[in-house]
């Protein structure tokens, strides 16, 4: 089913590598997502996941080593420029406008405009709630109403937003670090909708989790992360038992080389 | 048919039961302030403040008395639209009183007349430069608003100083600018055509305008939205790509603009420029808009409140006047009412944090 051979490679790191003086939290990190591809990443806390994707997302600039978007390589000097290249990132700590309502954090900083006029543009408020209607009503998400203030809604309706806010730019890549951790059951139900979804439409998604179900559920494959080095790249597949993959997460498994490595 | 709309995962939303727009318990403050005014009127003078009560004048109002209240807060209901756009922002705007003086001396020196009944101007402040068209003082002192507006602007958004400290710097700077102009000295006699734009309900007219351009601006364009969007949490702000740096120095400059506007109204009201025009100015604006539900901690409050905010206040001062009381109280009040609304927003917000 996962065909390494083809070039529709949206993302590569050669080497990537991070230190923080001393501490190296990340190291000879190489990686390939494809077209359409959902991949985990997982390891125990501290192992270097959130680094590894602070590189990617230039909130910090690497070491060494190579990030390759779509065969470019990349040097962007900050998220914005990341996010621009179509890297979007659904942060731990939601990067939302609490008192605006949801349509207007669906589009913050990309407004869509009926007339063009510099920085006084005129909006178009019923292009962006139809848009944002159309998005979440897929997600299952229950938000009574749009054009609320998103202050008041729930960890698990703002999560959507955040998300849904990723999902309806059509981005190359969207990353997401633990999207569902502070959610209860049925919120967590929504983000994953969100994550299928983005799955029908063939986007490539890489996601940080602990919850060895939610990865069985949704990813292709998982990446290992082990004390700042990737320790395995595993197929997820009917065979696949979840104690494999902790056996790697606590080092008890030493890994099959990564297969792209070098 | 009943209206519902706008909700999504099966859930619909009743229009009608929409939540109280904040503007309405403004509205509801105004009203109760005025009643208190009628009462005590009705009590102590025999007299109605607000409504025709000894059929003195025409119909059901005191007109005249309704347009001294409207008057007498324009302009610096002018400088409270200003003051509304940079706290929503998340800043504050310590600058436009002293602004006003400065622009109000600038653009007076270049709308003077030549001849007053056939003798020299005694108070014309360059030779030669007398009986421009109207629209070279409006410039000249625009382009006062902008300098001073885009300096706060700037070293707020790139400097990083607080905009309260920055603010602080221009309010003594432009303060002296104004008082170095003239060297002190008055400038008087403008043009017909300059001395109009603040005569009779001329500045009523001109808040008026402005306020809805800007209701419009802040409601309906992606300025306005970007100014919400930074006062309600400017990290999500830049990440989400906004300019922030850029946003600001605009919303300062047309702070700055809206002093100057404001400052050219007066001097032409007052047929007179002196360097202590709109001393204090600055605080009675961000009264306006903190009476009017304009958040301190930015994000929220609009141009209607500010409005409102503004009547409530022209309601205050001349319930005071027509009560009879002493200009002292007036201050004591207006502080104790300043305070109140901050502290109602403070628990506002409190109240809002908790449900989260
Ligand atoms: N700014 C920093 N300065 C120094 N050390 C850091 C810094 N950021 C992260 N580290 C260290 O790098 C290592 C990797 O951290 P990282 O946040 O990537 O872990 P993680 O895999 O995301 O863990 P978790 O599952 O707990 O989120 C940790 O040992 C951490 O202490
Ligand atoms: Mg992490």
């Amino acid at each position: 089913m996962l065909d390494y051979s083809t070039s529709d490679v949206v993302l590569e790191t050669r080497d990537l590598t991070k230190h923080y003086g001393g501490v190296h939290a990340l190291e000879g990190a190489n990686f390939k997502i494809h077209q359409g591809e959902h991949v985990a990443i997982m390891g125990d806390n501290g192992a270097g996941k959130s680094t590894f994707v602070r590189q990617i997302t230039a909130v910090e600039q690497r070491t060494r080593g190579d990030i390759i978007l779509h065969g470019e390589p990349t040097h962007f000097d900050g998220p914005i420029k990341a996010r621009e290249a179509g890297i979007e990132t659904v942060f731990q700590n939601l990067a939302l406008a609490d008192d605006l309502d949801v349509p207007s954090n669906l589009f913050l900083g990309r407004e869509k405009v009926k007339f063009k006029l510099g920085p006084f543009s005129i909006l178009d408020n019923k292009a962006m709630r139809d848009a944002t209607m159309a998005g979440l009503e897929k997600t299952g998400v229950k938000i009574p109403n749009i054009l609320n203030s998103i202050q008041n809604m729930s960890g698990g309706q703002r999560q959507c937003v955040a998300i849904a806010r990723t999902a309806a730019f059509h981005s190359k890549l969207t990353i997401m670090d633990e999207p569902t951790a502070a959610l209860g059951v049925q919120e967590t139900a929504q983000v994953e909708n969100i994550i299928r979804t983005l799955k029908e439409q063939n986007e490539p998604v890489i996601l940080i989790s602990h919850n060895m179900r939610q990865v069985f559920d949704l990813m292709d494959r998982i990446v290992v992360f082990r004390r700042g080095r990737i320790c395995a790249n595993i197929k997820v597949d009917e065979t696949l038992k979840p104690e494999d993959v902790v056996a790697y997460i606590t080092g008890a498994k030493t890994g099959a080389e990564y297969p792209e490595a070098g | 048919m009943s209206k519902l709309s706008h909700g999504i995962g099966g859930l619909t939303f009743d229009d009608k039961k929409k939540a109280r727009a904040p503007e309405w318990n403004i509205l509801f403050a105004l009203a109760l302030i005025i009643a208190i005014f009628e009462g005590l009127g009705a009590l102590l003078m025999g007299q109605s403040l607000l409504f025709d009560s000894a059929d003195r004048f025409d119909g059901i109002f005191n007109v005249a008395r309704l347009k001294i209240i409207i008057l007498q807060v324009s302009i610096i209901g002018i400088i409270a639209l200003g003051a509304t756009q940079v706290i929503i922002l998340g800043g504050i705007d310590l600058s436009p009183g002293s602004i006003v003086g400065a622009t109000a001396m600038v653009a007076m020196s270049f709308a003077q007349v030549a001849e007053i009944s056939g003798m020299a101007n005694p108070k014309l402040m360059f030779d030669g430069v007398s009986d421009l068209p109207v629209i070279v003082p409006i410039l000249v002192g625009i382009t006062c608003g902008v300098l001073a507006g885009g300096i706060n602007g700037v070293l707020i958004a790139y400097t990083k100083i607080p905009p309260f400290i920055a603010t602080l710097g221009m309010m003594v700077f432009a303060r002296g600018v104004a008082k170095w102009w003239s060297k002190g000295q008055p400038i008087s006699f403008p043009t017909d055509s300059y001395a109009a734009l603040g005569s009779g309900m001329t500045p009523v007219y001109i808040f008026i305008a402005l306020a809805v351009l800007f209701h419009f601006i802040l409601n309906y364009t992606v300025y306005g939205k970007h100014t919400y969007a930074i006062g309600s949490n400017e990290q999500a702000s830049r990440m989400s790509g906004i300019k922030v740096e850029q946003h600001k120095v605009l919303v300062y400059t047309i702070a700055g603009v809206l002093a100057a506007l404001a400052a050219i109204v007066l001097s032409s009201k007052n047929l007179t420029a002196q360097a202590g025009m709109g001393v204090m100015y600055e605080l009675d604006a961000i009264a306006m808009t903190v009476i009017g539900g304009v958040s301190l901690a930015g994000g929220r409050g609009s141009i209607l409140g500010t409005v409102l905010g503004a009547l409530i206040f022209g309601v205050i001062i001349s319930g005071f006047t027509f009560l009879r009381l002493d200009a002292y109280y007036q201050e004591m009040v207006k502080g104790v009412i300043i305070v109140g609304a901050v502290v109602l927003d403070q628990y506002r917000q409190k109240r809002n944090s908790a449900r989260m």
